[in-house]
């Protein structure tokens, strides 16, 4: 409830550790960021080497998902506390919508 | 002079109900018109009955038959049992956790109010140039071949209504996570709130197929796309996949909450604690989780090949052993206990042979090769027929008389709910138990008539009498509620005297506000250990008495839903050339629909506070206040 929230005078041990503890989010953030520009320059460098089609959408699709379970993890603060509900709902609608997919592809389509 | 309680005229009981924001009414409100749209269903259901009580009868036009069955089906799903389903949530579920409302108020009554106006739009068609004629299953090959407006109403019905289903579904969702009472942990929340927890996540990952469903079905209707038109390249089996992929959740929609009554039901009438609890919360989990993986056995003899076929088949099995968990949980609840066969244990009692029937008949169909001989038969229509009567109906009846005295502060005569009990058991049994042989001998559903001397005569005929048993039932229910009503003699907090949780720990029916003080949950039935434990006031507190913030009522949810009402009329006639005013009623309805989210976002309404001082006046006049702003 926001209107319950109350000011907390940190000690200076607290301070120290959340400082710490940010400066390795930060960290976090950086090296996922790497990873997610370096994933791309992958993607666009499939494409520019000109390799056959069947390799290339499997791979970027991999890719992609990566992108994503990255995203979700560094940036948007997935794995924090408090967070547990979330994460069980998306992984569940995941599934649900992938196990749609998956039936779709090779039941009607294939 | 306390700010809470005032006496009202009609008129502005009728307003409080159209803008209320409280759960409670709102749990009235679907509990009424779910209750109307369940009598429609089944007078739809007896004309059904009366055509096919001898053969070749021509009660009914095979055109107007088709109509019948596909309101029947709709009604009773979508209209009649979810919302009732939902009515009792509604009811109950914040006061099993010890809240004092749904996480949106606002939200919550959109939600009625959307499934409310997709309800009387769907059942205008009868007064506009006919009903939905393709069944409730809409199969998009006859559902396009469909003459006239019907399946337009059907689509554009269900998406209203299904947008409010899914906000309900949401709704709980939040309140559940969030707004328990300290204490109240997930493993210590009473069944009901576990099975509205799981049917509501069923609901969030259902729907949105079926919105998707009616979607295409809309456009390919009304503005002339192709999704599910062969000759244009679309595929009609699309349809068939994204109806079942939100299908078959959706029967587990209806009959985990049913399952959740029922186990209230058998802990606090076999007055001892459930036996396994934890199996019974990861069964209904489990229930959920398979339930999306199974939508093929409805389709066995659409053609998908051995391989698909054989993988539901299993799936479908699988169901089979978290749902016998159950059963034997509650069996050995009662078993040893100190059993009361009050009206509602009678149900429950009554509910376990009977859907275990219908559980047993569906392990039957999951066989394919089997499935290939049954489909389309009657044996189908008696097996869902025996889970969905013999599992929620059979609920939603024994809930009414459960948490009627929770829900209006009198209690239902006991003499006439056995009355109703038994001459609904029996019509029940006899209508749909000869049907599965009707469904051996061949007998297919949905045609209006049959030829006699194929030794379906006599089989019929019981089936049909038994419908009117159903019936004679269903009057003496709605007497009783009348009596009841008029006798007026009100009840205290505990009416069953054996209640556990918390909701019977707060007066019939509770104040506006639920609880003065939050209580604080210190066990599974938390409050059975109260009792127990010789505490009088039936509950202990987490917090002092203080101001309590409360919502505002507001009359933009029934503004919304009635902008979609009109806008729908507006899709339903757009491709009818003598008709040139469809646009502009679409586009009324359509800013009908965002003036009224435009009001509620520009407006502030924080709401209002009800004081300390008026608590403690209210606590002393008994603390059932019904006041409201």
């Amino acid at each position: 409830m926001a209107h319950d929230t109350t000011e907390k005078i940190r000690s200076h041990a607290e301070h120290e550790f959340l400082k710490k503890r940010r400066s390795a989010e930060m960290r976090h953030q950086m090296t996922s960021f790497a990873i997610m520009i370096f994933l791309t320059l992958i993607a666009f460098t499939l494409v520019a080497a000109g390799f056959s089609t069947y390799l290339i959408v499997p791979i970027i699709l991999l890719l992609a998902a990566v992108q994503v379970v990255l995203q979700l993890y560094h940036f948007m603060h997935l794995s924090n506390k408090g967070h547990g509900m979330v994460a069980f709902f998306m992984f569940s609608g995941i599934f649900v919508a992938f196990i749609t997919v998956l039936a779709l592809v090779t039941i009607v389509w294939w | 002079m306390s700010s809470l309680a005032q006496k009202k005229g009609v008129g502005a009981v009728i307003w409080d109900y159209m803008t209320t924001v409280d759960h409670k009414k709102i749990a009235i409100l679907y509990l009424i018109s779910g209750g109307f749209f369940f009598l429609i269903g089944g007078v739809e259901a007896l004309l059904i009955r009366i055509q096919l009580m001898k053969a070749g009868n021509d009660f009914l036009s095979a055109g107007l038959y088709n109509e019948i069955i596909t309101m029947h089906g709709t009604t009773m799903i979508f209209l009649a049992s979810m919302p009732i389903l939902l009515g009792f949530m509604n009811a109950i579920m914040p006061l099993q956790i010890g809240a004092r409302d749904v996480a949106f108020p606002f939200l919550n009554s959109l939600g009625f109010w959307l499934f409310f106006f997709g309800g009387i739009f769907l059942n205008l068609s009868w007064f506009m140039g006919g009903a939905p004629d393709a069944g409730w299953t809409n199969y998009a090959s006859l559902a396009l071949a469909s003459e006239g407006h019907g399946i337009d109403f059907y689509a554009l019905g269900l998406t209203i209504s299904g947008f409010g289903t899914l906000i309900g579904g949401i709704n709980f969702l939040v309140t559940i996570i969030n707004m328990r009472a300290p204490g109240m942990t997930y493993m210590r929340m009473p069944l009901f709130t576990w099975t509205t927890f799981v049917a509501s996540a069923l609901i969030l990952l259902a729907f949105p197929p079926l919105t998707v469903g009616l979607f295409f079905m809309v456009f390919d209707r009304m503005f002339g796309a192709n999704f599910f038109v062969v000759e244009m390249g679309g595929n009609t089996i699309i349809w068939e996949h994204l109806f079942w992929i939100f299908g078959h959740p959706e029967v587990y929609i209806l009959i985990l909450p049913a399952f959740g009554i029922f186990s209230e039901i058998f802990a606090i009438f076999s007055r001892k604690r459930l036996f396994g609890y934890t199996a019974l919360v990861f069964a209904t989990i489990l229930i959920g989780f398979y339930g999306f993986m199974v939508w093929a056995h409805h389709m066995f003899t659409v053609g998908l090949g051995p391989t698909a076929n054989a993988i539901f088949a299993l799936a479908t099995m699988i169901i089979a052993v978290p749902t016998g968990i159950k059963i034997f949980n509650w069996l050995l609840t009662i078993w040893g206990g100190s059993i009361k066969f009050s009206v509602p244990m009678v149900y429950a009692v009554a509910f376990i042979p009977s859907f275990v029937a219908g559980g047993v008949t569906g392990v039957m169909q999951a066989i394919a090769p089997l499935d290939y001989q049954l489909h389309d038969s009657y044996f189908i229509v008696a097996h869902f027929h025996y889970v969905i009567v013999g599992g929620v109906v059979l609920a939603i009846l024994a809930g009414t008389h459960l948490y009627w005295p929770k829900m209006f502060g009198t209690m239902l005569s006991e003499k006439l709910g056995h009355i109703t009990f038994w001459t609904f058991f029996i019509g029940f049994h006899m209508t749909f138990f000869i049907q599965h042989f009707l469904g051996l001998l061949g007998m297919p559903r949905r045609v209006y008539t049959f030829g006699a001397d194929q030794g379906w005569d006599l089989f019929n005929a019981i089936s049909s009498a038994g419908a009117a048993f159903m019936a004679i039932g269903v009057i003496v229910m709605l007497i009783n509620i009348v009596i009841t009503t008029v006798k007026n003699v009100r009840v205290g907090n505990d009416p069953w005297e054996d209640g556990r949780t918390l909701e019977w720990a707060i007066p019939s029916p509770p104040p506006f506000y639920n609880f003065a003080q939050t209580p604080l949950v210190r066990g599974l039935d938390t409050y059975w250990i109260e009792k127990m434990e010789g505490n009088k006031k039936g509950m202990v507190y987490a917090e002092p008495v203080g101001d309590i913030h409360m919502p505002n009522g507001s009359i933009l949810p029934l503004i919304m839903s009635f902008g979609m009402f009109v806008a729908s009329f507006g899709a339903l006639y757009f491709q009818d050339d003598s008709k040139p005013w469809t646009l502009a009623v679409l586009i009324i309805g359509l800013a009908i629909l965002f003036g009224a989210m435009l009001a509620r976002s520009l407006k502030d309404d924080l709401g209002f506070y009800i004081k300390k001082e008026d608590l403690i006046e209210d606590a002393k006049r008994g603390g059932n206040t019904d006041g409201s702003k």
